[in-house]
């Protein structure tokens, strides 16, 4: 009986600790299906306001319009339907509160009950009519045409222009300035980072005394441990006003800021890791230098660099990665105005800033909140191919070493 | 010849000792950057720090008072994503290091483990927010932000656990199992005892990451002003990172409230030092006792 019961509580054990072995792949599997459940869901929806339909007059061969196009409307920046591949006609827009420029208060009812009827005459009479009314005004028997107003495909998402999810009457969800906001904030941090955290990787691993370096590398482990919203808040209080005077700007919050935080947050993955690379280069390789001559300096960029520059290329991917992930020290400091930057001294807005700044606003289900799920999916495909590099970079090191 | 030989061989030394030079400033200035961040926020902060500071609930819009909820709610926190992520992380961690066997499997399992510790940490808050807040149904509730901020730390419980194990002489498990001892027991009686201290220094780093995390509790925990402790695990608690954020960017009163942000910070980092400290001397301590042993 006890080696059946011993046995089976061993078994008991593996099968419980397969499980734990397999969380976290499981929760990865988790991880996309939540987010790209709510992030695609924003594709194919449309951009104008819930219970709104946009109608032409069954005439128009107009067929569809994009989300930028009707705030253009709006805005008067497109007045012919011409823009729009139709015909060389202005375009008359029609708001549900412009009925009265039409009827009189006695036609449209105490309740508005006579409002359906008048709609319809309105849009079959006015060949450009561009109307936009609340759904439960679309009385029976309507002889406009619903056009496909504002639809949000991969096109106007990817290449949109304009990041603005609340604008009224459709909302604005391009995600160009917040790429390139990301892009340009963590190219500038590891531009600053990449050649300090090398040149202090190769002081740690090649120059330091085995005493300096006992005392310079938990230090620098240590700043990777410090929070990020400790570094958002010391960015706030010292780098974005003395970035704003040194170049006399209005605000201080810029790229720039964002850079120089996230800078010296990526410093200690670079140093850490092209650290252990260079130490990896053979000892027999070193010396074999040295006895040829040459100065510990020549080894240095003749041997060791070369020999660990896959591992320097991994830590410079992550270093990128880190950056391009950071949340809120970016939320801080970089003032987060959502267009396309022209410089690094302008406000932006990045991927993740995005997604902090606005989840807590956007109702659930949303398209607003969809859209944020959908700047989730690209955060989490980056990393993910950040990581796939990386694996790359490092295998291909071991088969070249066999 | 003579000559050319020691032009080389000054030049060859100019240019060492140049590069050495400019290699040493720029080590020293990541040592200074960190010293500059750590001072500027103990000098700022150390005068606002007192008892009553993290004993008293905050007041007057947050200008006044202490930051004791929100003390109190990142212990709650970091207890919470502990209590679940210690145990399943160590045990995947066994079950990787010590069952599986090299192949298909330990690589797709090891490939996951990876990616999960890439992924950014607000991507973790959407998720969070997505399945335990919406789905499951807990609502802003330290469940859900502990939940959210265990999966966070797994991978680094995972991998410092796998270090720990790594680390274990072969000799020792083959001695165990050559006693007829399974495999269960030669991790449980051998293994495990041995790797222990590195295991719970992991354990204690992943503490100090977690305490310091924003953006996971930005919409699965955190309340902006809350000046009662939390009751349930149901309820909503202040958190200090997230305490720090609100009172340097939208408090009611900024510059008001700023001697209390500094406050904040400084509590913040305290802690992630300990931590840090913690585990370094327990590392030393231990493994000067593995030696004599």
């Amino acid at each position: 009986m006890k080696p059946f019961f011993k046995n089976f509580s061993e078994k008991l054990i593996e099968g419980l600790l397969m499980i734990c072995g397999t969380i976290t792949s499981l929760t990865v599997v988790l991880i996309v299906f939540f987010l790209f459940k709510e992030g695609l869901g924003v594709f194919n929806k449309k951009a104008v306001e819930e219970g709104y339909v946009v109608m032409v007059n069954k005439s128009n061969p107009v067929n569809s319009i994009s989300p930028e196009d009707i705030k253009n409307i709006f805005d008067s920046k497109i007045t012919s339907w011409k823009d729009l591949g139709g015909k060389n006609d202005s375009i008359i827009l029609f708001r549900l509160e412009d009925i009265s420029n039409y009827f009189t208060d006695e036609q449209i009812g105490e309740n508005f009950e006579g409002l359906p009827l008048l709609l319809n005459r309105v849009v079959d009479s006015i060949p450009q009519i561009l109307a936009f009314f609340p759904e439960k005004y679309l009385g029976k028997n309507f002889k406009g045409r619903e056009i496909e107003a504002g639809k949000i495909t991969f096109s106007t998402f990817f290449g949109g222009k304009e990041w603005f999810p609340t604008a009224q009457p459709a909302a604005q969800l391009g995600v160009m300035p917040l790429v390139m906001g990301t892009l340009w904030v963590s190219l500038g941090a590891i531009l600053l980072a990449l050649p300090l955290g090398l040149a202090a990787a190769i002081f740690l691993s090649e120059i330091a005394k085995d005493k300096v370096r006992r005392v310079m590398k938990p230090l620098i482990e240590l700043l990777a441990g410090i929070p990020s919203v400790v570094y958002g808040f010391f960015g706030l209080v010292v780098i974005v006003p003395a970035i704003q005077k040194l170049f006399n700007l209005p605000v201080g919050e810029t790229g720039l800021a964002g850079s120089i935080i996230l800078g010296i947050m990526a410093l200690p993955t670079i140093i850490t890791i092209s650290e252990d690379a260079m130490r990896n280069t053979p000892r027999a390789m070193k010396e074999a230098s040295l006895a040829l001559g040459a100065s510990k300096w020549q080894t240095i960029y003749k041997i060791v660099i070369p020999y660990s520059i896959s591992g320097i290329s991994a830590a410079a991917i992550l270093g990128i990665g880190r950056a391009i992930g950071e949340t809120m020290a970016v939320l801080m400091v970089t003032g987060n105005a959502a267009v396309i930057p022209t410089s690094i001294l302008e406000p932006m807005r990045t991927i993740p800033a995005t997604i902090a700044a606005e989840l807590g606003e956007a109702p659930d289900g949303g398209l607003h909140y969809k859209a944020l799920f959908a700047l989730g999916c690209i955060l989490f495909i980056i990393t993910l191919v950040i990581n796939l590099i990386v694996e790359f970079i490092s295998g291909s090191k071991k088969n070249r070493r066999v | 010849m003579a000559i050319d030989e020691n032009k080389i061989t000054r030049s060859k030394k100019r240019n060492q000792s140049i590069a050495f030079c400019v290699f040493a400033v720029i080590g020293f200035l990541i040592v200074a950057i960190l010293v500059t961040v750590l001072s500027f926020i103990v000098i700022k902060g150390i005068g606002v720090i007192n008892w009553d500071f993290i004993t008293k609930m905050p007041e007057d819009g947050m200008t006044k008072g202490g930051i004791y909820p929100a003390i109190i709610g990142t212990l709650c926190l970091v207890g919470g994503s502990m209590i679940f992520a210690f145990p399943i992380g160590v045990m995947a961690a066994i079950c990787m290091n010590e069952y599986v066997k090299d192949g298909i499997l330990k690589k797709i399992i090891k490939q996951m483990t990876n990616n999960l510790s890439g992924v950014p940490s607000i991507v973790f808050g959407l998720f969070g927010m997505a399945l335990f807040v919406n789905k499951l149904g807990f609502g802003d509730s330290i469940l859900a932000g502990s939940l959210t901020l265990g999966l966070l730390a797994l991978p680094v419980v995972i991998r410092t656990t796998e270090e720990a194990l790594k680390a274990v002489d072969d000799t020792f498990r083959h001695a165990s199992l050559g006693l007829g001892a399974t495999t269960w027991q030669t991790t449980r009686n051998v293994v495990l005892p041995i790797a222990f201290p590195n295991i719970i220094t992991g354990l204690i780093l992943s503490v100090g990451r977690v305490s310091g995390e924003t953006a996971p509790i930005l919409f699965t925990v955190a309340a902006y002003f809350l000046p009662k402790l939390p009751t349930s695990i149901f309820d909503q608690a202040m958190a200090l990172p997230y305490h720090l954020y609100v009172l340097s960017t939208s408090g009611t009163n900024i510059e008001e409230s700023r001697p209390i942000a500094y406050g904040t910070a400084l509590v913040l980092i305290i802690i992630v030092l300990l931590t840090n400290i913690l585990a370094n001397i327990l590392r030393k301590y231990f493994s000067k006792k593995v030696k004599m042993n």
